[in-house]
């Protein structure tokens, strides 16, 4: 059983930030422990994305704060964040289409020879590792990832994350662009990684994933935190009115 | 056999012997299309002016001194000249357009800074170090390529920080720098440049000879035959399966080829007799019997070789060019991966306007003056250069050699129609128009069948 007595592994902290005057995240306070798997959820606009943005440094809130291990850091750019060994799997994948697989996934961290020159063989012998383990069927190593399929593109980028041995690993919507068997094969991977004591926000609209992947789930609307909740302790449809009527159910509180 | 490990294993149709040999060799479709047009347009200037204008042609053995057509070591050494400069700024500009931007400005830079080099050499280096002092052309062209850059960097900062289009900051540029080249001598013309200076133009003295070019050649084909040879190693080493022999060593020996074949080409192109008496008066001595001299490649031939050697290591081998790939391809992610996407563009254009610095140094050093007009319209040229060269205006995809096969093909048009006698810019300028349009269609052509 998951142990959640001592310092969480990332605490976001009274976190706000707002746009032109629009509040898209309003006082969240969020958490996370190793080896769990915290599912962020709520409407489209609801601040997930945004709220989860300042943890990987694509946004900077405009105020709360970020405890890693109990200490405070500070995430200015995605820079900072990979130093803490955050990694995030974006919705729209973030890779570079016109790149093959093993630029994406050393991109911003290449492997570099004698003279300060890209080691591209290096890089692909590397990625040929990674992905041996993560989905054995690719094959596709020299064409850019455009040409790949969607689950295919997903390993990709879920390897980029793998392969810098991340601690906090930020998934947003990772099956949304997948079929039924691919789907599969990312549940069974964050099994894995959580087997191994990582932390994963998974930012999910699928309330049957939620119920199956999550250990607990924050529910987010109009940019304020409804509620967390522990998914065992909770039926999906206490979830769903969280999500819809903004109401935490008396039990779980 | 040739089912090398890079190709899809979904490969529908039996593929034509012609297909393999492509796979095999893993040479570009596109870049073959490049050079055929090239070949096509020489051809088709040659045959018009022997058969159409009836001048002697030394592909049917016609002597160098008589031969007027387009394939002669004199008009292909004048082409390897005059595609020099374009050339060098359409490399630079292949990186601009891969991140999704436009340089409208290089051509007004190449005049403004023209101006400027030609007012500090009269003006300030003349006067201080005496006529004709060795440092004049080093510190001109210094101060070229850093004004050059700093000016790219300024509307680099602006693309980048002040989030102004491209296409805007640049064309504001076009403008302001222009105007700027004129009031620098209030629209006067400077001139002569430093004799030494001007040599980085051309011109029988501005060429490396013919003993110089040889060695010139020995040492590319030796560092072709190395590259072969390292590239087999690395993937062993790493365990990959190999290009078949056959096809890396028929790469190699073809580039060989091509280096060997240019350098007799420049070489054979004689010294015309009065810069053989120039040559032998500066000696103090007589013209001795049958003295004959070959040109070599010019400086400025040279300098763009040195600039798309840079440049294509620059945009294959290091960080810096994955970069630009990255951010052509997707900035957000490129952003997400911890690239500084701003600093990057000022870098980009910074490296722009250097290479339009240099530009200006070569074009200069040509005229052997400074004119507010220098550069005019060469931005267009330019980006037709890249363009035709293969670059793709939505980003993400180009090639450094692609833009240089690019100006040659539109220097080809250029001098080929004066040569046939439409040397009214009006022609040029369709032909020229239309070839670029042309281009682009048969690259969206070709895009649309290989999907």
């Amino acid at each position: 059983m998951l142990n959640r007595t001592g310092t969480p592994l990332v605490e976001l902290r009274d976190m706000s930030i707002s746009f032109g005057g629009i509040k898209a995240v309003d006082h969240v306070t969020v958490d996370l422990y190793p080896g769990e798997v915290v599912g962020l959820l709520g409407h489209n606009g609801a601040g997930k994305s945004t709220l989860i943005k300042c943890l990987s440094g694509a946004y900077k809130a405009d105020a709360g704060q970020i405890l890693i291990n109990g200490a405070e850091v500070d995430i200015n750019n995605p820079r900072d964040a990979r130093a803490q060994n955050i990694e995030t799997i974006y919705q729209t994948l973030a890779l570079a289409d016109n790149l093959n697989a093993a630029s994406n996934l050393f991109l911003g961290r290449e492997l570099v020879g004698p003279g300060g020159f890209l080691d591209d063989s290096k890089m692909e012998a590397e990625t040929r590792k990674i992905m041996a383990r993560l989905n054995p069927n690719f094959r596709k190593f020299n064409v850019p990832v455009s040409a790949l399929s969607g689950g295919q593109r997903q390993s990709v980028a879920i390897a980029r994350a793998v392969y810098f041995n991340a601690k906090i690993l930020i998934m947003d919507e990772p099956t949304a662009a997948l079929g039924p068997q691919e789907t599969q094969m990312v549940a069974e991977l964050i099994q894995e990684l959580k087997a191994q004591g990582l932390g994963i926000f998974l930012i999910e609209h699928d309330i049957h994933n939620v119920m199956k992947l999550c250990d607990r789930a924050s529910v987010m609307k109009n940019g304020q935190l409804v509620g967390t909740v522990d998914v065992k302790q909770v039926t999906d449809e206490d979830i769903l009115s969280m999500i819809i009527l903004g109401k935490k159910p008396a039990k779980a509180a | 056999m040739s089912n090398t490990s890079h190709s899809p294993a979904t490969q529908s149709a039996p593929e034509s012997r012609f297909g393999r040999f492509l796979r095999a060799t893993e040479i570009d479709p596109r870049l073959l299309g490049m050079v055929g047009a090239l070949v096509l347009i020489w051809v088709a200037f040659e045959a018009y002016s022997t058969f159409v204008l009836g001048r002697p042609s030394m592909l049917l053995g016609a002597a160098q001194a008589e031969a007027n057509g387009f394939l002669t070591p004199r008009n292909l050494w004048n082409l390897s000249v005059q595609t020099a400069y374009i050339g060098i700024m359409a490399t630079g500009m292949v990186l601009v357009i891969i991140t999704r931007n436009i340089d409208l400005s290089v051509g007004s830079i190449m005049g403004m800074v023209g101006m400027y080099m030609g007012l500090l050499q009269i003006d300030y280096l003349t006067p201080a170090l005496g006529l004709g002092h060795p440092a004049i052309w080093g510190i001109t062209v210094i101060f070229g390529i850093v004004m050059g850059a700093l000016i790219g960097a300024l509307q680099g900062s602006m693309i980048a920080y002040l989030n102004i289009p491209s296409f805007i900051v640049t064309l504001g540029g076009l403008l302001v720098w222009r105007g700027a080249a004129f009031l620098v001598a209030g629209g006067k013309t400077i001139a002569p440049m430093d004799d030494t200076f001007a040599l980085i133009g051309g011109g029988s003295f501005g060429a490396l000879g013919r003993t110089g070019s040889w060695i010139f050649a020995a040492i590319a084909v030796v560092a072709v035959v190395w590259g072969v040879v390292k590239s087999r190693k690395a993937r062993t080493v790493h365990g990959f399966q190999q290009r078949p022999i056959w096809a890396e060593w028929f790469m190699g020996g073809l580039i060989c080829a091509v280096i060997l074949g240019a350098t007799a080409t420049v070489n054979a192109y004689i010294w015309p007799k009065g810069n053989i008496k120039k040559y032998y008066d500066q000696l103090g001595m007589a013209v001795p019997d049958g003295a004959e001299f070959g040109h070599g490649y010019a400086y400025p031939v040279l300098i763009l070789i040195v600039v798309a050697i840079f440049m294509t290591v620059l945009m294959t081998r290091t960080r810096f060019g994955r970069y630009v790939f990255a951010i052509g391809g997707n900035p957000e992610a490129a952003a997400l991966s911890g690239i500084n996407t701003r600093v990057m563009t000022v870098k980009i254009f910074a490296l722009m306007g250097g290479l339009a610095g240099i530009a200006a140094v070569i074009g200069s050093a040509r005229q052997n003056s400074a004119t507010n007009a220098m550069g005019n319209l060469d931005e267009l040229y330019v980006i037709a250069a890249a363009v035709v060269g293969g670059t793709s205006l939505a980003g993400g995809v180009g090639t450094v050699y692609g833009a240089i096969i690019g100006a040659l093909i539109l220097t080809s048009l250029q001098t080929g129609m004066v040569l046939i006698g439409f040397g009214d810019g009006s022609y040029q300028r369709i032909v020229i128009g239309i070839a670029l349009v042309l281009a682009v269609w048969l690259d969206i052509v070709y895009r649309k069948r290989i999907k």
